[in-house]
């Protein structure tokens, strides 16, 4: 890692990824990937399609079957399942918002917020709301729309409440997946606005196609290609790699050319 | 030398009637993702073609050679039109899909109660047939030998047609990427009505076929669906080879139960071996491991 | 509207109107013989009600549901078997139908059902048990949609399989001739009413039972399930769970109507718990609305109706009804009766929008 290059000291990491390997019957999708996490940063993941992001992050959360090992707050995660490493604090949104349509924005929330509930609680009927769920709607943007079906929230506004729900859950490492895919500028803004906001006292990784959102608001970068890390570190540091600009950020038209038929 | 071919005999046996009841919907179901309930049906309607076939056509052996093919296009057509009218509007909904299908089932059942009647028709069995050959000390009918042989050859077609014709390369394209084979100027409606009118034809050739063990009647089909279905589920959804290595399994397994117990508990041994076994694999014996949310 | 409806006086003078049909306005207009027919109408209405929780709710296709109904049904038949037996000739008696097929002494597994405390306790968490396990072993492996929908098939087929091959079960016949219900004659007209009214208020229970569910913490989980399982798991939910209480909550609404079905019609043989019979059980939910409260009752109790008014006058255009029904609701209607006023509520805006933009 090049952390060393870094001006300011970093934390502890919460999360470490050491040589990771993800295997889809003989193509590795992930190939030995080294990465740390640390609260109070947003840590973005990019790189061309197939380079393996979401598959790194479907092996932190349990998703897919890796070799290597991946630890929380020195915990081993690997083997372990979907909904317990999620009970450990390590939560993801998805490519596409995916939100319980049917429910309001507030039963999503208090859904999120209570994987902990014995089954006496769950069995009674949602009295009021718990305050972490008001709280987190204010933050999210969403206090205007408690009762709302979720189903009916315009798109970017899904991807909030995905990343509120996260929030209320009390998860410390978010994974997020493309959280700005068909926003609008203004809602960019505010999507960026609330990744700070949260990464605060979280650690949060963003797997992110869009370079401009990325250049305003990583802490840290990391380019995979192919499966492996590429480069690792600031954002000039990384833009400035010539590794980089040949496979990526130089190919820029390419991109675009994969992302319409990955659409 | 005996106690090995008989049972080894049965399994093969067994397995193979399973496989070409099964062949069709690993085709549909494995392939396409779609759960036709009505496969029965098109079987069912396989056995009243061999048996049409033969009331017109008289002799035994003749009548079967033609209704074997007689009963694909039977079974295609049947499927074609379910196809179109039907599940082609209720892709996105598997579950749906199959609750309908029940009721074509429900409705084709009842046609062939009107038109031929409730009780089970007789299929002459032609005179090649008839008997048994001696294989190792063992006699085993023709009748058996003869499904074994028309099921590998069943296999065997489909798979050549898959793996070497544009229209089988289609296929694999649209059940491998649907949204990159239409991009790539691939008609996805026609490749799904295709692999259903082959589908549903193999139900027909498995009808025809079945007539010469089983009986003909309007309920035919459903008895041997849900351990078709069992099949494809144990093999793997949209692998030819997962079916043919579950069917002969599952055929075995019964026979093996039927030699030890009764015919109705060999029944739950086997779905509870599924049950077990699905512990292990739940995606069945053979699958294609992707990056996907199941 | 719908904010009494949610509410406690809502719901009160909801269950105080259902309570009044059946216990008041049913036995007045129906007679002995077609109150005895709507008891065994309400019995599949009970079923529909776990149905429409663990399909219409909770997304899983449960075409097994016979195996639930028949087993409540076959240990409340066999308690009551004995219990003639023991009527006729004392303690240990082998029931009627056995000693017609030669078998003189009582298998050891028919013993305890002598107890009539063992036999509702038998009723209450056999299939209970029996699905919750099934559930375990399918859901946790993620094993869903079309391969439970086909091993919950596979599982009726094989128990009506199972149960043909019982002799002590009366194998193809299975169980019939009962002549008394913990004590009470059944031919009486007077205890053939009060079976009529248990079986409603069992109905009611069982709607009280699941609406508490719907509007429960669980019941919003669970539909956050069915809509988005993985979802639920990457917030740190067991989903398997979830699934699992409505399956074995739905079983056991089932296994009690199967209970309550045998005094009130009489016979129970594989027949009615096989493959068709078990889907069957779907055709109602799906008229009157799956993921409903009310609408599985009413869908149930609708085809019910009509199937005993049709089936023996037109046998074969009623099949063709059945086919037709499933094909057209399910394709055209998925949301069953139940939606209608909410689409033409749909329809109308639309209209009106149309209008407001052609005059604007």
């Amino acid at each position: 890692m090049n952390d060393t290059a870094l001006s300011r000291p970093a934390p502890d990491p919460v999360l470490v990824c050491r040589n990771v390997e993800v295997d889809f019957d003989g193509f590795k999708a992930v190939a030995g990937v080294d990465l740390e996490l640390r609260r109070g940063e947003v840590h973005f993941l990019i790189g061309p399609n197939g380079a393996g992001k979401t598959t790194l992050v479907d092996a932190v959360t349990g998703l897919a079957r890796y070799t290597g090992s991946i630890t929380k707050d020195g915990e081993e995660l690997r083997g372990k399942k979907v909904h317990r490493i999620a009970r450990k604090g390590v939560g993801r949104t998805f490519q596409t918002a995916t939100v319980f349509e049917n429910l309001t924005v507030a039963q999503n929330l208090d859904i999120a917020a209570g994987a902990s509930r014995g089954p006496l609680t769950l069995l009674r009927r949602r009295k009021t709301l718990p305050e972490t769920v008001t709280d987190t709607m204010k933050r999210i943007g969403l206090d205007d729309a408690a009762d709302t079906l979720a189903g009916v929230l315009a798109h970017g506004r899904k991807q909030w409440l995905e990343i509120g729900m996260l929030l209320v859950g009390d998860a410390d490492v978010l994974l997020l997946d493309e959280p700005i895919a068909g926003m609008g500028h203004d809602e960019r803004e505010t999507t960026g606005r609330l990744l700070h906001d949260i990464a605060a006292e979280r650690a949060v990784a963003v797997v992110e196609h869009d370079m401009d959102f990325m250049r305003a608001n990583a802490s840290r970068v990391t380019v995979l290609h192919g499966g492996a890390v590429l480069a690792a570190g600031g954002v000039d540091e990384v833009s400035a790699d010539p590794r980089v600009q040949e496979v990526y950020l130089g190919t820029s038209d390419h991109q675009e050319t994969a992302d319409a038929a990955a659409a | 030398m005996e106690t090995i071919v008989g049972p080894l005999f049965t399994g093969l046996s067994t397995g193979s009637i399973l496989l070409l009841a099964a062949l069709g919907l690993s085709l549909t179901f494995g392939q396409m993702g779609v759960i036709n309930m009505a496969h029965g049906e098109f079987i069912m309607a396989g056995t009243y073609t061999a048996y049409v076939t033969q009331q017109i056509v008289g002799d035994a052996g003749v009548s079967l050679l033609i209704a074997l093919p007689i009963g694909f296009a039977v079974g295609g057509a049947m499927g074609l039109v379910l196809e179109t009218l039907l599940i082609r509007h209720l892709y996105h909904r598997p579950l749906d899909t199959l609750l309908a299908t029940f009721g074509v089932g429900l409705i084709l059942q009842q046609v062939a109660r009107d038109v031929f009647g409730a009780p089970a028709v007789n299929v002459t069995v032609p005179e090649f047939l008839r008997g048994g050959v001696d294989v190792l000390g063992t006699t085993v009918p023709k009748t058996r030998l003869f499904i074994m042989a028309l099921a590998v050859v069943a296999v065997a077609a489909v798979a050549l047609v898959l793996r070497f014709t544009s229209a089988g390369r289609r296929i694999r394209a649209v059940v491998g990427n649907r949204d990159l084979a239409e991009a790539s100027g691939i008609a996805s409606r026609t490749v799904d009505a295709g692999t259903f009118f082959i589908g549903s034809g193999l139900a027909g050739v498995a009808g025809v076929a079945l007539t010469l063990i089983g009986s003909t009647s309007p309920t035919t089909g459903q008895s041997y669906l849900v351990d078709a279905f069992l099949v494809v589920v144990a093999g793997g959804l949209g692998r030819i080879k997962g079916a043919v290595v579950a069917a002969v399994a599952l055929g075995s397994l019964q026979a093996v139960f039927e030699t030890y117990s009764t015919a109705s508990l060999a029944k739950v041994g086997v779905f509870v071996v599924i049950v077990v076994f699905l512990q292990l694999r739940p995606q069945g014996l053979f699958t294609l491991r992707t990056r996907s949310l199941a | 509207m719908r904010n009494f409806a949610q509410s406690r006086l809502g719901t009160l003078s909801g269950f105080a109107a259902g309570a009044a049909v059946l216990f008041g306005l049913a036995p007045l207009v129906l007679s002995g013989f077609r109150l005895g027919l709507f008891a065994q109408f309400i019995c599949y209405a009970i079923v529909a009600v776990g149905i429409g929780l663990a399909w219409g709710r909770g997304g899983m296709l449960t075409l097994g549901q016979g195996v639930f109904f028949g087993m409540g049904a076959y240990l409340m038949a066999m308690h009551l078997k004995m219990a003639d037996a023991e009527f006729r000739s004392g303690p240990g008696a082998v029931p009627d139908f056995m000693e017609l097929a030669g078998i003189r002494e009582l298998p050891a597994y028919w013993v305890p059902f002598a107890s009539p405390a063992f036999t509702i306790a038998a009723v209450l968490l056999l299939p209970t048990g029996l699905a919750a396990a099934l559930g375990l072993a399918v859901f946790k492996r993620r094993v869903k949609g079309a391969y439970f929908a086909i091993l919950s098939q596979a599982l009726a087929g094989a128990f009506a399989i199972l149960l043909i091959g019982q002799q002590t079960l009366g194998g193809f016949n299975g169980l019939s001739y009962f002549r008394y219900f913990f004590g009470f004659t059944l031919n009486d007209p007077v205890n053939q009413r009060m079976l009529y009214f248990i079986t409603a208020a069992v109905l009611l229970a069982v709607v009280a039972l699941a609406l508490q569910l719907r509007r429960s913490r669980y019941g919003e989980l669970l539909v956050a399930v069915r809509d988005a399982e993985a979802r639920v798991r990457f917030l740190g939910y067991d989903a398997a769970n979830v699934k699992v209480v409505a399956y074995a909550v739905a079983a056991l609404f089932a296994s009690v109507a199967g209970a309550l079905f045998v005094p009130v019609v009489g016979i129970i043989s594989p027949a009615s718990i096989g493959i068709i019979p078990s889907i069957m059980f779907l055709l109602g939910v799906a008229i009157g609305g799956r993921a409903t409260l009310l609408g599985p009752v009413v869908g149930a109790l609708a085809v019910a109706w009509a199937q005993t008014t049709l089936s023996e006058q037109f046998p074969s255009a009623w099949t063709y009804a059945q086919g037709l029904l499933f094909v057209l609701v399910i394709a055209l209607l998925p949301g069953g009766i139940a939606s209608i006023p909410k689409l033409a509520g749909r329809v109308r805006a639309k209209n009106q929008a149309r209008t407001l933009e052609a005059t604007a």
